[in-house]
């Protein structure tokens, strides 16, 4: 079970108490009837799937109830950030960099 | 050499050490007619059929571990073709017909045991979803009947058919040619009787990247024991297809998640059949080694870990518990998971890409192994012909643009 801290609350709790929400960063298509029907299948059914690092979407159900997102290895299943929803997603890479300086 | 009665008793003679290697190791060629990476049961099946029915013999199919080692040998094996729609009831119909002979087939006994496959309803909504399965697959020509709570425990005594319990049963379909069969047994009869045929089967090979030529077609594959020139290659990967189609560049409608299971102390028969719960993502059956096998489900997110919450099988042993009381001493021997390749409408992918050479199998998600001979028997017609066999052509990649979905989502949301 993941323990993940929920950026809202600001603690760490047990993975049953949220939902999972799926990739993040799919954003709704600004002019959908400009839409062509690859590019809806797109937006709806594909997905990139990573064997590495994924940014997906929770939601803390039995918490505060809010949306974010979240920065995980798929391999390891380690939780490597936390965000809140709007927030640009955070370059890892750099954050090393920072802290190795 | 083949397996039969005068050769079992002629090797009984020499202490069994005359039989041979089950299949040759083969080293990597420079190149092949047609390369098929993954060698779980629907790569070699596709193989074998390539090469038995298309001439096609000149194949290799690379193995990044051991063979059968993903989610052919991680299984719960279970095997029914009681699938709601048309397509989806042709295509694991044509694989259970398959399942029906194919230990004559491959020489190979494959263990393949007709013993039921029961499912079970607990609330009204299970109940109109069954019966509408059961009237569909009876106009399909695909056996399943309806079963009272009381007809149930008949064919399952083991089962607990008490009204006052959290998700009493209140029905069943029975599926009477559903099964199991030896998951193992599958792959190396499958990788025995393709080598036999000369297709070269190479484990410890992780195919790292696709090559493709100035028009934009396939030319070969790279792997970790050197490059290997083809023009035809067929991804059947499962839970790594998004991965292995990335190293062309195609983007696919996949998310992987893991999936579990596990075994208990082996004792003597006591389960004459397998039962399933969609509802409380259960299911349960005895292999002939005397285990109980027990299927969990998917964990909530995608993950490559093969492994899977602790949460998730104490949810299914919960529901074991008060389904089959007579099992709640008995100890756990192992647990496992498997990473399952999952479509947005739970039904599998077979066929071209936008890549031309390039063809994929999978989709498969929680529940492919039931199809191991159907489905690389379609696919080997697909990669063969370059056009898709008759029984695979509604399950292509284009049905997401199309809207053309094959939707068992409700008849299989994890369940078998
Ligand atoms: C716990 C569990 C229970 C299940 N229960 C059932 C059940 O009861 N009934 C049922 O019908 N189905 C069930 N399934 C689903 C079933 O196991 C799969 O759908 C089916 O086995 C898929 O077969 P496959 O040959 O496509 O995949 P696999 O057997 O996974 O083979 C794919 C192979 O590709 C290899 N590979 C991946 N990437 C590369 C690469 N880059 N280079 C070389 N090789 C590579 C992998 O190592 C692997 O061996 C279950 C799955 C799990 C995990
Ligand atoms: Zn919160």
């Amino acid at each position: 079970m993941l323990l993940i801290a929920c950026p809202y609350c600001g603690i760490e709790r047990p993975e049953i108490e949220f939902r999972y929400g799926g990739e993040a960063h799919i954003a709704r298509p600004a002019d959908p009837s400009a839409l062509t029907d690859g590019e809806w299948a797109n937006f709806l059914y594909f997905r990139s799937n990573p064997k590495g690092v994924v940014a997906e979407r929770w939601r803390h159900a039995f918490g505060c109830g809010r949306f974010f997102n979240c920065l995980r290895d798929t391999v390891s299943d380690k939780i490597l950030a936390v965000y809140k929803a709007g927030e640009a997603r955070p370059d890892l890479a750099a954050d090393e960099a920072g802290r190795g300086a | 050499m083949r397996f039969s009665l005068a050769n079992v008793a002629l090797q009984a003679l020499s202490h069994n050490s005359g039989w041979p290697e089950q299949w040759r190791n083969a080293e990597p060629k420079a190149a092949y007619d047609a390369v098929i990476i993954g060698a779980g049961g629907h790569g070699l099946a596709t193989a074998y059929y390539l090469a038995k029915e298309h001439g096609l013999s000149n194949v290799a199919v690379l193995e990044k571990g051991w063979l059968g080692g993903g989610n052919t040998g991680r299984n719960t094996t279970i095997i029914r073709s009681n699938y709601l729609w048309e397509e989806s009831a042709a295509l694991y119909e044509h694989a259970l017909k398959l399942w029906e002979g194919l230990s004559q087939e491959l020489n190979y006994n494959v263990m393949y045991s007709p013993r039921g496959v029961m499912m079970l309803a607990h609330n009204t909504h299970d109940v109109q979803v069954g019966k509408r399965h059961v009237h569909a697959n009876r106009l399909a020509g695909v056996d399943n009947e309806w079963l009272s709570p009381e007809e149930a425990k008949a064919f399952c005594p083991l089962l607990n058919v008490a009204r006052d319990i959290r998700y009493p049963v209140v029905g069943a379909a029975l599926q009477r040619r559903g099964g199991t069969a030896r998951h193992d047994a599958v792959a190396w009869g499958y990788a025995r009787a393709a080598s036999a045929r000369g297709v070269d089967i190479i484990q410890n090979c992780e195919a790292t990247a696709i090559r493709r030529d100035a028009s934009g077609a396939v030319s070969g594959v790279e792997t970790t024991r050197g490059a290997i020139a083809a023009k035809k290659i067929g991804v059947v990967a499962a839970g790594h297809t998004s991965v292995v189609m990335a190293m062309a560049g195609v983007r696919m409608p996949l998310e992987s998640y893991p999936l579990q299971a596990l075994v208990s102390e082996p004792v003597k028969p006591m389960m004459p059949c397998v039962v399933m719960s969609n509802t409380i993502h259960a299911y349960m059956s005895q292999s002939d080694k005397g285990e109980l096998v027990i299927g969990a489900g998917t964990d909530a997110y995608i993950s490559y870990s093969q492994t899977g919450g602790l949460h998730i099988a104490n949810h299914t042993l919960e529901a074991i518990c008060e389904l089959f009381p007579t099992v709640r001493r008995m100890r756990m021997l192992r647990n496992w998971g498997g990473i399952v390749d999952v479509t947005p409408d739970r039904s599998p992918i077979i066929g071209s890409t936008p890549v031309p050479g390039l063809y994929v199998n999978c989709g498969w998600g929680t529940g492919g192994f039931k199809a191991t001979p159907g489905s690389g028997h379609v696919f080997a017609h697909t990669i063969a012909r370059g056009e898709p066999h008759p029984l695979a052509a509604p399950f292509t990649l284009d049905r997401f643009r199309s809207g053309r979905l094959i939707d068992e989502a409700a008849a299989a949301a994890v369940a078998h």
